[in-house]
C-alpha cells in the first residue's frame, strides 16, 4: 500500500512537471515549424523582390514592404485610440467609479474581449465602413482607418485589463498619504497613482499594439485589401493590407512547398518575431519593477 | 481661461472626472449596442429550420445545423486537449515549482503563447498537424490548433485559482499524513475549481469564436453532410460567418445577420456561465 502510493504520488509528479514545461516546447515547435516552412523563402525570392514595394504573387512578385506599412499604419491607428480609452476606462473603474458600477463595467470589458473578430468584422462592412464613407467623403469605407477603428476596439480590453490590474496593485497609502497632504483626488490619479503605475500602464500599452499587430479577420475584411505601399497620412484613408490578412487570404489558394507558400510562412516568422519581441520586452518591464520593489523593501 | 481652471482645482476636478467618465462610456457603450444591435437584427432570422436544415442554394437559403455542430465538435475537441494540460501545467507552477530559470523561462513561454497571432497559429497548425503528422484537413488538426493557442489562458487563471488558497488549507492536509498530490487533488483542486472553471470556460469561448486558426487546419467552406468522424473537416460558425458576408455575392442579410446571432448566442452563454460560477463563488467563499 505504502509502495503504490509512492510510486502514483513519483509518476503524477513527473506528468505534471511535464506539463508545465509543455509551454516551452510549444514555443518551440511552433519557432521550428515556422522556419522549416518559411526559410526556404529567402533562398528563392531575391532580397530585391522580397523588399520591393510590389506584391503580386501570380507574377512572382513577392515585396513585403506594403504588407509590413499596411500593418504598420492600420497599429499606429488602433494603438491612438485604444490607449487613451483603454487607460482612461481602466483609471475610471479602478479610480472613479462607485462599486456597483465596477461590477457592471468588468464583465462588459471583458465580454468585448471575447467576441469573435469575425462579428466586429462583419458590423464593420455592414455598418461602420458604409457611414464612415458617406462620413468623410471617401471613395470607399473600406480602409485603413476603418481597420484601425475596430482594431482599437479589440485591443482596449487588453489595455484595460492590464493597465487596471496595475493601478489596484498601487497601496492605498499613496493615496491617502496624497490626500492628507491636500491634493485632489484627481490630483492623486495624475500625479501619484498613475506614475506609481507607470510600469504596469506601459506592459499595458505594448500588450495592446501586440494585440493590434496580430489581429486577423476584422482586419481582413474592413481594410480593402489593397497592397499598396503606405507612405503618408492619407493611407490611413486609402485601402491597405496588412501582413496577417494576406496570409489569412492567401494561405488557402497556394500550392504547399511553392514559393508563395514559403512565403507566406516567410510573413508568418516576421509576425511571430514581432510578438516574441513585445512580450520579452513587456514581461521584463514587470519583472524588472518588481526586483526594484523588492530592493525597496529589503 | 487655463489660468482660471488652474486657479480653481476643484472645477479641474470635476472638468477631470467627466471626461475620464466620457471616456469609458464610450468605451462601453457600444459593446452593448453591438450585442444589442446583433440581437434585434437577428432575431427574425431565427427559426427551428435555421438552427436544424442544412444550407442550400449556394448557401443563400436553408439552415446552419452543419456549421452549429462544426462549432460544438471544436470547442469539445480543444476542451480534450487542452483542460487537463492547461490545468496540470497549472499545477506545476503554483504547487511544485520552484521560483528558479527554469520556471521563469516557463512563464516567459506561456506569455509568448498567450501574444502570437492567431494566424500564426493557423500557420504552425497547418505545418505540423496537418502536413506533418498528416492529420489532413481535419477537426483534429483544428481542435490541436486552438488547443495550444487556448492553454495560456487556461494556465494562467488556473494558476491563480490555486494561488489563492490558502497555505494553510495545505499545512493542515499535509499535517494530518496526507500525501502531496492528495492533498492538490482532495484539497487544493476543491477550493480552486470555481476560478479555474472560470477561466477554462473563457478560453473556450475564445476558440469557439476564432476563424483564423481553423482556415487553413479544419474549416470547410461548405459540406453537404455532417462530419463524421476527427478526420473530417467541418463548417464552423466564425468561418461560415466570414464566408456568407465576404465570399458569396448576393447573400440575403438575414442569414448573415442570424449566424452572427447564434455565434454571439454560443459565445456569451459561455460568457455569462463563467462570469455566474465567478460572482457565485466569491459570495461563498469563506476565506
Amino acid at each position: 500500500m505504502e509502495k503504490s502510493l509512492n510510486w502514483r504520488e513519483f509518476v503524477i509528479t513527473r506528468a505534471v512537471k511535464a506539463s508545465g514545461y509543455s509551454a516551452i516546447v510549444f514555443v518551440l515547435l511552433i519557432f521550428f515549424f515556422l522556419m522549416r516552412e518559411g526559410l526556404p523563402a529567402i533562398g528563392e525570392v531575391s532580397a530585391g523582390n522580397l523588399f520591393s514595394i510590389r506584391w503580386y504573387p501570380i507574377e512572382d512578385y513577392f515585396g513585403i514592404l506594403p504588407l509590413i506599412t499596411g500593418s504598420i499604419i492600420v497599429t499606429i491607428g488602433a494603438t491612438l485610440i485604444a490607449v487613451p480609452f483603454g487607460i482612461g476606462t481602466a483609471v475610471y473603474i479602478s479610480e472613479i467609479a462607485p462599486r456597483w458600477m465596477r461590477e457592471v463595467l468588468k464583465p462588459l470589458v471583458e465580454l468585448l474581449g471575447g467576441l469573435p473578430s469575425v462579428v466586429l468584422g462583419f458590423l464593420g462592412i455592414l455598418i461602420v465602413s458604409p457611414n464612415l464613407r458617406i462620413l468623410l467623403d471617401l471613395p470607399t469605407g473600406l480602409t485603413a482607418f476603418t481597420g484601425s477603428l475596430l482594431l482599437g476596439g479589440i485591443a482596449v480590453p487588453t489595455v484595460v485589463s492590464v493597465a487596471e490590474d496595475a493601478l489596484d496593485a498601487v497601496p492605498r497609502s499613496y493615496r491617502e498619504g496624497a490626500w492628507a497632504l491636500g491634493a485632489t483626488p484627481w490630483q492623486t490619479i495624475w500625479r501619484v497613482t498613475l506614475p506609481a503605475a507607470k510600469s504596469g500602464v506601459l506592459t499595458a500599452v505594448m500588450l495592446g499594439v501586440g494585440r493590434a499587430i496580430g489581429e486577423t479577420m476584422t482586419v481582413m475584411m474592413v481594410t480593402g485589401n489593397a497592397p499598396v505601399l503606405a507612405t503618408k497620412l492619407g493611407s490611413l484613408f486609402a485601402p491597405v493590407r496588412t501582413m496577417t490578412a494576406t496570409i489569412a487570404a492567401e494561405m488557402g489558394e497556394v500550392a504547399n512547398g511553392s514559393v508563395h507558400y514559403h512565403t507566406l510562412f516567410l510573413i508568418g516568422i516576421i509576425l511571430f518575431l514581432i510578438s516574441l519581441t513585445v512580450n520579452v520586452l513587456a514581461s521584463s518591464v514587470v519583472f524588472r519593477t518588481k526586483k526594484r520593489a523588492e530592493r525597496i523593501l529589503s | 481661461m487655463m489660468k482660471l481652471l488652474a486657479r480653481n482645482r476643484h472645477s479641474v476636478q470635476r472638468l477631470g472626472y467627466g471626461l475620464i467618465t466620457l471616456m469609458a462610456m464610450v468605451t462601453v457603450v457600444p459593446i452593448v449596442g453591438t450585442v444589442l444591435f446583433i440581437l434585434f437584427k437577428g432575431g427574425s432570422a431565427i427559426s427551428w429550420e435555421f438552427l436544424t436544415g442544412f444550407p442550400h442554394d449556394g448557401m443563400r437559403a436553408g439552415g446552419i445545423l452543419p456549421a452549429i455542430v462544426g462549432t460544438l465538435y471544436l470547442t469539445i475537441g480543444t476542451a480534450i486537449f487542452s483542460v487537463p494540460l492547461g490545468i496540470a501545467a497549472a499545477i506545476y507552477l503554483s504547487e511544485y515549482a520552484s521560483d528558479n530559470r527554469w520556471t521563469r523561462l516557463i512563464r516567459l513561454a506561456i506569455i509568448n503563447l498567450a501574444g502570437i497571432p492567431s494566424v500564426v497559429y493557423g500557420l504552425f497548425g497547418l505545418g505540423l498537424f496537418v502536413l506533418f503528422l498528416q492529420f489532413g484537413t481535419s477537426i483534429l488538426a483544428a481542435s490541436l490548433t486552438l488547443s495550444i493557442m487556448t492553454l495560456p489562458v487556461i494556465i494562467s487563471t488556473s494558476e491563480e485559482a490555486l494561488r489563492s488558497v490558502p497555505q494553510s488549507f495545505r499545512t493542515v492536509s499535509i499535517s494530518l499524513g496526507a500525501t502531496r498530490w492528495q492533498t492538490i487533488r482532495r484539497i487544493v483542486l476543491k477550493e480552486a475549481l470555481p476560478g479555474i472553471l472560470t477561466g477554462v470556460i473563457l478560453g473556450l469561448e475564445r476558440a469557439a469564436g476564432e476563424t483564423a486558426p481553423i482556415l487553413f487546419t479544419g474549416a470547410a467552406f461548405f459540406l453537404p453532410r455532417l462530419p463524421q468522424s476527427p478526420f473530417d473537416a467541418t463548417m464552423a460558425l466564425p468561418y461560415h460567418l466570414f464566408v456568407i458576408s465576404t465570399q458569396v455575392p448576393e447573400m440575403p442579410i438575414q442569414i448573415q445577420y442570424g449566424t452572427a446571432l447564434v455565434l454571439l448566442i454560443f459565445v456569451l452563454t459561455m460568457n455569462v456561465i463563467a462570469t455566474v460560477i465567478r460572482s457565485r463563488a466569491r459570495a461563498k467563499r469563506q476565506w
